[in-house]
């Protein structure tokens, strides 16, 4: 028996799908159309693990284009599906730390994986991929070179929430001469002071776990361990825990 | 009228009051008292022979023209409230020859001062403190004003007698609406989230508080048997905050399209006023009204105990699985009362969401992932 679970985000649509002990992963860009992108990697997942593409019937889909896949699979929320992978990864994590192309959010799971209560924050960019994604652009860099760039001993403050604004910020920065690896350590100073108010409201208890495209960048890592007093666990698949959620979900029906 | 009670009977009230208004205006200079909020002593309006019109806006519509006087981050009731007024695109507000309004926070506060330039307005100095003979002395004298404010501009003399008089038929038609949300304790509920919100909210624009009570007493007898349950057990959801009408209901549909019920609502519309009733023990009717309003759980008043007393008693009576908080952008007292609710909610070991809106749609695909995440919650 298989199961599929995909994560349809904002930036990347991530798929795992499951047979017998055995996972094949797999992340192509959302584009515009998140129907098509679900499409395609139920097709080419199913290819890889060398199952005919007619043939399989366990499918569950989270992430913000979960109803847009419109093919009956079973839809979850991406809150549930977080919960789920970071538990059959790492069972001794409470809070988890999602932050992706469009949102951020905590979530606390109990030993089971259950979920507890979460917060979310998607009414602007500061705080998820996007907000970086923006800044690294009037760094003249890409998002995938931040982390490399930073000097965590230089930091600045960036002041702007707004991520238009943190934009025209760090033009103004440039322009007094500021050094870039330290402008990119404010940043990710920014981002994680604003996720970890929000992990405060919640508390923490026991383990933390950090997932979604942005946790693969080791400065937000660093400064949200820095924010929070303690450490962080990225998983190695941290841009899959949600697809692997859904395909866990759907395994036990 | 007839014995039988639809939930749409209620929702032409409306309707059906602008053509009344509108024909008793023209036929017998019917007056008209637009009020803006629960804590407005309607029976003082009854007493007085005029209609009281509830006008507190809950349409995204106006917004816009709002804020053309009005800064853009306020809460979207107050531009709401506002916009219809200085647009004059709301029957209601076009028809009242005074407008009531109170100090229960500082942007309606404020914004009532602008809308002084439309029509004569009383705002009520609302005392936000209510177990201090002081604040109650001076609730009591704002209570007299306004008396004399509606004897002056509706040229009549509000007597006793019809104060009383007009306290009685609050008091019943308060009582048959507790009636009606109070099926609801039911499992299954009767009335389905929007059912309830369509009843709650269009009684307040009956011109005929006797029909109305007449109206919610049919639809309780109809339902008393309940329904029969059928499918899965939907998740019981009470629903606090802000208040919502007809126009805000997103969160109300988005939980039922998410396979939930709301079955309680503690806000103005629905039960937060509900168990109030005006004593008749009082020698004055006027200290008997400032009692009965001045107990209103709202957020404006500080500290406001009983909110969170009537909220465990409604998360006990009502049965319910989960508990929404949805409070209006920019209403700060709600929104930090919002942390006691949570802390409430989740000491009572039910899922809780706390969301904060406007009266726009843009939001309403984030609403749907935590309304769904909260469902789950309640079936995992």
């Amino acid at each position: 028996m298989i199961s599929i679970g995909l994560d349809i985000g904002s930036v990347a649509a991530k798929g795992v799908l499951l047979q017998e002990g055995q996972q094949h992963l797999m992340i192509i860009p959302t584009g515009w159309s998140p129907r098509q992108a679900g499409e395609q990697l139920i097709d080419s997942l199913l290819q890889r693990a060398g199952y005919p593409v007619k043939d399989v019937h366990n499918i569950t889909v989270t992430g913000y284009g979960r109803v847009a896949l419109n093919n009956g699979a079973r839809t979850v929320t991406e809150i549930k599906c977080h919960a789920r992978g970071v538990a059959a990864l790492y069972p001794q994590v409470r809070t988890i730390i999602d932050i992706g192309g469009q949102d951020s959010k905590v979530i606390q799971i109990d030993s089971r994986g259950r979920v507890i209560d979460f917060v979310m924050n998607d009414k602007c960019a500061a705080g998820t991929g996007r907000f970086l994604q923006v800044t690294a652009n009037a760094l003249g860099l890409d998002v995938s070179e931040l982390s490399d760039g930073e000097k965590p001993e230089q930091a600045v403050d960036i002041n702007s929430m707004c991520t238009v604004f943190a934009e025209s910020e760090i033009i103004g920065l440039l322009a007094q001469g500021v050094d870039k690896g330290g402008i990119i350590a404010g940043l990710h100073r920014s981002v994680a002071r604003k996720v970890a108010a929000m992990v405060k409201r919640l508390g923490i208890v026991g383990e933390v776990a950090f997932t979604g495209g942005v946790a693969m960048n080791r400065g937000i890592k660093r400064a949200l361990e820095q924010e929070l007093g303690c450490t962080v666990i990225v998983p190695e698949m941290c841009q899959y825990t949600g697809a692997l959620g859904a395909a866990l979900i759907g395994s036990e029906g | 009228m007839s014995n039988q009670t639809t939930v749409e009977d209620f929702l032409k009230i409306r309707e059906v009051s602008i053509m009344r208004i509108k024909d008793a205006k023209e036929k017998s200079d019917q007056k008209v008292v637009g009020i803006y909020c629960t804590f407005c002593p309607q029976e003082l309006v009854l007493a007085s022979g005029a209609i009281p019109v509830g006008l507190c806006g809950t349409k995204e519509e106006p917004i816009a023209k709002a804020e053309e006087h009005l800064p853009r981050n306020l809460c979207p009731l107050i531009k709401s409230s506002y916009g219809f007024a200085v647009s004059d695109t709301c029957p209601f507000f076009h028809f009242s020859d005074v407008i009531i309004g109170e100090t229960t926070c500082d942007g309606k506060k404020k914004m009532f001062e602008l809308m002084k330039d439309l029509k004569p307005v009383y705002v009520m100095q609302l005392p936000h403190l209510n177990r201090t003979q002081a604040s109650m002395d001076m609730w009591i004298d704002e209570l007299r004003n306004l008396k004399s404010f509606l004897e002056e501009h509706l040229e009549t003399e509000i007597t006793n007698e019809a104060i009383w008089k007009a306290i009685d038929i609050v008091n019943r038609e308060t009582a048959a609406a507790k009636a009606v949300c109070d099926l609801n304790k039911m499992d299954p509920p009767p009335l389905s989230g929007l059912d309830l919100l369509t009843v709650t909210w269009s009684r307040g624009f009956s011109t005929d508080k006797e029909e109305v009570t007449a109206m919610l007493d049919n639809l309780r007898r109809q339902h008393a048997a309940g329904t029969a349950a059928s499918g899965a057990r939907k998740p019981r959801v009470l629903l606090t905050g802000c208040p919502v009408g007809l126009g805000t209901e997103k969160v109300i549909r988005i939980v039922s399209e998410a396979g939930g019920n709301v079955v309680a609502m503690e806000n103005c519309t629905g039960y937060k006023t509900l168990e109030l009733q005006t004593s008749t023990e009082f020698d004055d009717p006027i200290v008997a009204l400032a009692h009965k309003y001045i107990s209103i759980p709202c957020s404006c008043m500080s500290p406001n105990t009983y909110r969170m007393e009537l909220l465990e008693r409604m998360i006990d009576d009502f049965k319910v699985d989960a508990v929404i908080d949805l409070t209006w952008q920019a209403c700060h007292t709600y929104n930090i009362e919002a942390y006691e609710v949570s802390k409430l909610v989740k000491s009572k070991g039910l899922p809780h969401l706390h969301l904060e809106s406007d009266y726009s749609q843009s939001d309403v695909e984030s609403i749907k992932v935590r309304v769904e995440a909260l469902l789950e919650m309640v079936n995992q």
